[in-house]
């Protein structure tokens, strides 16, 4: 009987979790209809206007969309020489020793920073270097928001890919050193094969991570609702023009927030989609 | 006695794995060339131990200290370049280790492929042919070379290591317990290509079946807590033993 009211609570308590999961789609689909119905889906995916003048008014997505796939793409060209290196260090080189621990510790106290505090550094340190190296004239923009999203990125990049590097069987590799392969052969030819989708879906989860990545972002892409035309341009990514503007708008602007809200989760849970599966198959090998 | 000079020789080799403790004491033994020699004992004797000082296998531990001498073609190899050292001593291990990313080509190949040792088309068609028939396993996958390695069974597997580690074709072949993951069958007919292979490369088995011991070799060492107890023919080994640590270990009393 005990058993039995036992079975019931954890019942209700995990089906909570897929009705949570239900609203939020049902939210996003409902709120952003008006600027599907009204724009079209296919036109509002494509449109860069983005013009909330009373009378003319006009919403696209294609602004924010190219502003996130550029920062994402940025930052993860930016994260893999650092996470790379990280994730050898810690799970080949070092591996089990004291060093590693320490590095493994801090890259991980990395990931427990506030975005908040990444954006005040990037705005306040990491922006006046850009405009002093006179990368671009206002410090902000797509550049400094990547490069702050890459090192945002490195703790969970580098933790995951060091886990799978761990993984590589010591029989193996004691099986290709004892055919005469140097360190940097058997992490060339056996290490990073073997662990190779698990370093890869690695970076797709950390993409995950940085795709809705919002205060960041918002801090330090420039906020213009243009598509960005080089990397030291300004721009908006669809997280941040959603954190910019939902305060003040409604009727068919809101609409049209929420749809690039339900764009993105979409994209999001997609990658993470993608990431978990490729994990999965990953530690079968 | 005729003066061969032998293929190995371990001089007062000894191997400790923390300051206090050493796990092979003072072993001095000579290797004959083509012969198949058993390395025997109890569980933590240091045979495994000993072996895997002959391909300088510690030096990736840095914590393992290996001393004395090891001759091969009266070189020391404690002296030498763990890599050059590999390429002529081959080690097949306890599991089978095919490289699970490599086909069952590149697999026999990977020793070529590791040290970045480019070969043609027509040479290495003619290694992958020559060693996969040397370990009795061409008619078997010559249908299925693009196939991975990871696909044999267990038998085929470790018969596909012991390919991969003759293509570099080594001097001295060592064997850390290789059928002990197999089946009897599987276990039957690595022992007969291991009778075949002495013609052309000097084995070093470690071995816990003692059947294996004498079925394949012609010499033998018992170890005992680290010391090299007995070494001599392997007929002479268990039909008197000199010693009554071999005899207890021989006859089941320990071990």
């Amino acid at each position: 009987m005990n058993d039995k009211i036992y079975k019931v609570i954890l019942f209700i308590a995990a089906l909570i979790m897929p009705i949570v999961c239900g609203g939020v789609v049902y939210a996003l689909v409902t709120d952003a209809y008006e600027a599907f119905e009204y724009f079209g889906f296919f036109n509002f995916l494509t449109s860069s206007e983005w013009n909330y003048t009373e009378g003319a008014e006009q919403y696209g997505a294609l602004p924010f969309i190219t502003g996130t796939l550029m920062t994402t793409l940025l930052a993860l060209i930016f994260c893999i020489p650092f996470s790379l290196p990280v994730a050898l260090f810690v799970g080949e080189y070092f591996k089990g020793t004291r060093v590693a621990a320490v590095l493994s510790t801090i890259t991980d106290l990395l990931a427990g920073i506030p975005s908040i505090i990444y954006g005040l550094w990037g705005f306040y340190t990491l922006r006046p270097l850009i405009m002093a190296l006179n990368i671009s004239a206002q410090g902000s923009g797509i550049l400094t928001a990547s490069l702050v999203l890459a090192i945002m990125i490195i703790p969970y990049a580098a933790s995951l890919s060091a886990e799978f590097i761990k993984m590589v069987p010591n029989d193996l590799k004691e099986g290709a050193y004892s055919l005469g392969a140097t360190r940097a052969e058997v992490i060339r030819k056996v290490v990073f094969p073997v662990a190779g989708s698990g370093i890869f879906s690695s970076y797709i989860l950390a993409i995950g991570r940085a795709l809705g990545e919002t205060m960041t972002v918002t801090m330090l892409i420039g906020n213009t609702n243009n598509i960005p035309d080089s990397i030291t341009s300004t721009g908006n990514s669809m997280a941040s023009i959603i954190a910019n503007q939902f305060g003040e708008a409604d009727g068919l602007r809101l609409s049209s927030l929420i749809a690039i809200g339900l764009i993105l989760f979409l994209i999001t849970a997609l990658i993470n989609m993608i990431g978990k599966i490729m994990i999965k198959r990953a530690r079968i090998v | 006695m005729e003066s061969v000079t032998p293929i190995l020789e371990f001089k007062k080799t000894c191997v400790s794995y923390t300051k206090q403790t050493m796990a092979v004491k003072y072993v001095s033994a000579a290797i004959e060339r083509n012969t198949i020699t058993a390395i025997m004992g109890p569980s933590g004797c240091g045979k495994s131990t000993l072996l895997r000082a002959v391909n300088l296998m510690h030096d990736l531990y840095p914590n393992i200290r290996v001393g004395g001498e090891i001759l091969l073609n009266n070189e020391n190899i404690l002296s030498m370049e763990p890599i050059d050292v590999r390429r002529r001593v081959g080690m097949v291990f306890q599991r089978p280790t095919p490289f699970p990313t490599m086909s069952i080509y590149d697999n026999v190949l990977s020793g070529f492929a590791l040290n970045g040792i480019k070969l043609s088309k027509a040479e290495k068609d003619s290694t992958v042919e020559h060693c996969l028939r040397s370990v009795a396993l061409w008619e078997e996958v010559k249908d299925v070379l693009n196939k991975k390695g990871t696909f044999l069974s267990g038998g085929q597997q470790q018969r596909l290591c012991i390919a991969r580690a003759l293509a570099m074709k080594p001097d001295v072949l060592l064997m850390d317990e290789p059928t002990s993951a197999l089946d009897p069958i599987a276990t039957k007919h690595i022992e007969e290509l291991l009778l075949e292979l002495q013609k052309e490369v000097t084995i070093l088995i470690v071995t816990h079946n003692m059947g294996q011991a004498k079925r394949i070799s012609s010499k033998s060492m018992f170890m005992y807590l680290g010391e090299l107890v007995e070494y001599g023919d392997t007929e002479t080994m268990f039909s008197k033993p000199s010693d009554e640590r071999t005899k207890a270990y021989l006859t089941g009393k320990m071990g």
